[in-house]
């Protein structure tokens, strides 16, 4: 299969209080963007446990995106802090499994922000063609 | 009461499995009263055919110790459950991969790069590497495959009990020889540990886990009251279970998750990067990175004993 007829599929975290409505904005607002996210809506993207990205690529994700309320703007406070020093130790531990850190994508997306979550949703699907699939090979 | 049959067998092991089992000193002639010894490689001259000649399920039990990294082990691993009635997987790498699985993090082609080239004390000028059957003029002579990802024992065959351990602890090898000789033995499935983290058992002071720098255990002497992870040192505690009785906390020592995931844990891992995660007291970006690169093998420390029963397994190439 060639990179261009690949659609990756990507596991997306969103947050209740502000991504979530960002996307919902995003609808509201008839922006275009690409349909390649599954969407999983959490409390908080401190919810995020890195045990559901591993999780999302064993099931056969290509892609993870993670989006929270900007720094300062968490709706329990440091919920997005924890989230901001998990993913790039995650990142730097996926390296080491042979996952290639772009998969995974942490940004910030408030809930008025719809035209924001449009592109980071292309740039990531963009990004995630690019590297094509993700390949599960157990036993090596 | 007839004698119980046992097997004890090695896999892919350092052998400190089954000088546990010696560990136990004098109680092993409680063993040797109840049960008798049917194969055990590191000690007594049992072969192979003994074991094939044996009825199917004739062995009540087999403590196997060790990952299963080559075929040979697999064939043993096959045969032992087929003649035994109760399977225990038994220590760290016969219940997680436990260090061998430390291989998964590479392959075959690699590993045999490094050990038939690479490794100084080689001269193997034609590059010949290991190969599964080779023909002399004797005739046909046969190793094992060596397989790219080391395996859990529980991903070749069924297995009732695990004791963990890196060994298993004499106690809990001594807890196990009762419930045994009492037929006193849980559900199948279970693994003969604590219910609880590591921390939850800890006699550490814990007071506010609010951290800004890590230190690896040779950069720093601990404070032997005070929590080893308030101390900037990485302890696997809050992400391993307990039962071990805290031989490495107790010598000063932080946790290395030998006891794999506690109940409800799906990966190891991942649980210890979060928690670790969590408690560093740093919000901007800069320093996130630096606390990044203080944290030099992720991988290979949060799945020190782990990798084979890991979400992911192996790494992927």
């Amino acid at each position: 299969m060639s990179n261009s007829d690949f659609e990756p599929k990507i596991v997306g975290f969103l947050c209740n209080w502000c991504s979530y409505r960002g996307a919902d904005m995003a609808g509201t607002a008839r922006i275009k963007s690409a349909p390649n996210v599954r969407v999983v809506r959490v409390m908080c993207s401190g919810r995020v446990d890195p045990i559901f990205v591993l999780k999302a690529f064993k099931e056969g994700a290509d892609g993870v995106l993670i989006l929270g309320c900007h720094p300062g703007d968490c709706h329990y406070v440091e919920g997005n802090y924890k989230t901001a020093r998990r993913v790039p130790l995650l990142k730097k531990m996926l390296e080491q499994l042979g996952i290639e850190e772009e998969r995974v994508r942490l940004d910030w997306v408030s809930a008025s922000e719809g035209d924001r979550f449009s592109s980071i949703v292309n740039e990531v699907t963009a990004k995630v063609k690019e590297l094509g699939p993700f390949r599960v090979n157990e036993r090596g | 009461m007839a004698k119980l049959k046992l097997a004890l067998y090695w896999a892919a092991s350092c052998g400190g499995c089954d000088i546990a089992v010696l560990d136990i000193n004098e109680k092993i002639l409680d063993v040797a009263e109840l049960a008798d010894i049917v194969l055990w490689p590191v000690a007594l001259d049992f072969k192979y055919h003994h074991i094939e000649a044996m009825e199917d399920g004739s062995i009540d039990v087999c403590l196997f110790n060790g990952s299963v990294r080559n075929s040979e082990q697999e064939k043993i691993a096959r045969l032992l459950r087929q003649k035994s009635k109760v399977m225990v997987a038994f220590g760290s790498c016969a219940c997680f991969g436990g260090i061998p699985a430390l291989g998964n993090f590479t392959n075959r082609a690699e590993i045999f790069e490094r050990a038939y080239i690479e490794a100084p004390s080689n001269n193997n000028t034609d590059r010949s590497f290991p190969e599964t059957s080779v023909k002399v003029e004797e005739g046909e002579l046969e190793l094992p495959e060596f397989y790219d990802t080391v395996l859990t024992l529980a991903d070749v065959v069924d297995v009732e009990y695990f004791v963990p351990g890196c060994p298993p602890p004499v106690d809990l090898i001594l807890k196990f020889v009762d419930l045994l000789a009492t037929a006193q033995l849980p559900p199948p499935g279970a693994i003969l540990a604590s219910e609880k983290t590591l921390c939850d058992e800890c006699e550490r002071v814990k007071e506010e886990k609010k951290i800004t720098k890590i230190y690896r255990p040779h950069q720093i002497i601990p404070e032997p009251e005070k929590c080893l992870l308030e101390q900037g040192i990485i302890c696997l505690g809050p992400a391993t279970r307990g039962g071990c009785g805290m031989r490495c906390i107790q010598a000063n020592m932080p946790c290395r998750g030998c006891f794999g995931p506690p109940a409800g844990v799906y990966d190891q891992g991942a649980k210890m990067l979060s928690a670790l995660a969590s408690i560093f007291d740093i919000k901007e970006e800069a320093e996130i990175a630096r606390m990044v690169d203080e944290v030099v093998d992720p991988a290979g420390t949060f799945y020190r004993f782990g990798m084979s029963s890991s979400m992911l397994k192996r790494k992927r190439m």
